[in-house]
């Protein structure tokens, strides 16, 4: 069985989520620790959501500068498939492991809402068992989510097809061209705000036209590291 | 002991709402219409004596660690002027 590893930083608030999350889509969670120099060998990593350090100097800095994140972009870099979720997104731009960074919603205000994504990229290692346009809602929750890069960048990740999510329907912070999450070159180290852990349990989930809280777009966020593995 | 002074500002292009947020509360409170930018100071503090050496460690930190060069420039590192000792 696959063992995706989830490393909880001081402050990380979605750890649980997302091991629950992993062992739902049928692979074996491993809590692995900012403190620690290992990985324990596991074949992904998912760096959750939360605030780590109180956000403090930036939101992911310190944790970036975590002891295990000598290890996590050794491992990036060799093409371990890494997901980082809010504030494990924040980490990976701090890493230099994604592009761009992530600022104060432009409104100034936290937000909390179910929101609408498209999928624009299928090809990497997290949404490789979604369709290219797919619409999908998963919950959003943040206080700094706002994507800037500068023009050349944005240009870049658009060109290049790097753009992985994009907000629907509403632009919720502020963010350059709508972008919700973004890949590295290699498409094994996708970042994104939104929370996928959160909607992949039918009665947990973001409302559906079908039935409340039975949104369960999340799920495939994992089950694609599944398949990304079994193909390697 | 001798204190080096980074302030980091959010970049100038970049829209900054905490400078938004308290430049709308000053015209609210009728303080005058103000563009307000909220920057960081940090105070660093060491033993010995300041070097060049030294200011060109803290100038790395200030690029590398204090400031993140995406969404903020470096826009003073300084080596703070103390009143001398009686």
């Amino acid at each position: 069985m696959a063992r995706i590893g989830v490393i909880t930083f001081p402050g990380s608030l979605d750890e649980r989520d997302a091991q629950r999350a992993i062992r739902l889509a049928g692979a074996e969670p491993v809590a692995l620790w900012h403190g620690d120099h290992d990985l324990q060998g596991v074949d992904a990593l998912v760096l959750p959501g939360g605030f780590s350090y109180g956000d403090y100097l930036r939101c992911g800095a310190i944790s970036a500068l975590s002891p295990i994140m000598t290890e996590v972009v050794t491992a990036a870099n060799a093409g371990l498939p890494v997901l980082g979720i809010c504030n494990g997104f924040q980490m990976l731009v701090e890493a230099h492991l994604l592009p761009g960074g992530l600022i104060r919603n432009d409104h100034g205000m936290f937000i909390r809402r179910d929101q609408a994504l498209t999928v624009e990229n299928t090809d990497t290692a997290w949404t490789n068992e979604f369709a290219q346009g797919d619409e999908i809602v998963i919950p959003l929750k943040n206080g700094e989510g706002g994507y800037i890069a500068d023009a050349a960048t944005l240009e870049r990740l658009e060109g290049e097809g790097r753009v992985v999510f994009r907000y629907k329907g509403v632009n919720p912070n502020g963010s350059a061209n709508d972008i919700a999450g973004v890949t590295n070159e290699r498409g094994n180290v996708v970042g994104l705000m939104p929370h996928p852990e959160h909607a992949v349990e039918p009665g947990f989930g973001p409302n559906t036209r079908e039935r409340m809280r039975s949104g369960v777009d999340g799920l495939r966020f994992f089950t694609s590291a599944l398949q990304a593995l079994q193909a390697v | 002991m001798p204190t080096i002074v980074v302030e980091v500002m959010p970049k100038a292009e970049l829209l900054d709402p905490q400078g938004k947020a308290i430049a709308g509360a000053l015209a609210r409170t009728g303080r005058g219409d103000f563009q307000v930018r909220q920057g960081k100071r940090f105070e660093l503090s060491v033993e010995g004596q300041v070097t060049d050496e030294l200011l060109a460690q803290v100038r790395e930190i200030a690029d590398d660690v204090l400031s993140n060069s995406v969404i903020e420039d470096v826009v003073n590192v300084r080596v703070l002027e103390t009143a001398p000792e009686a």
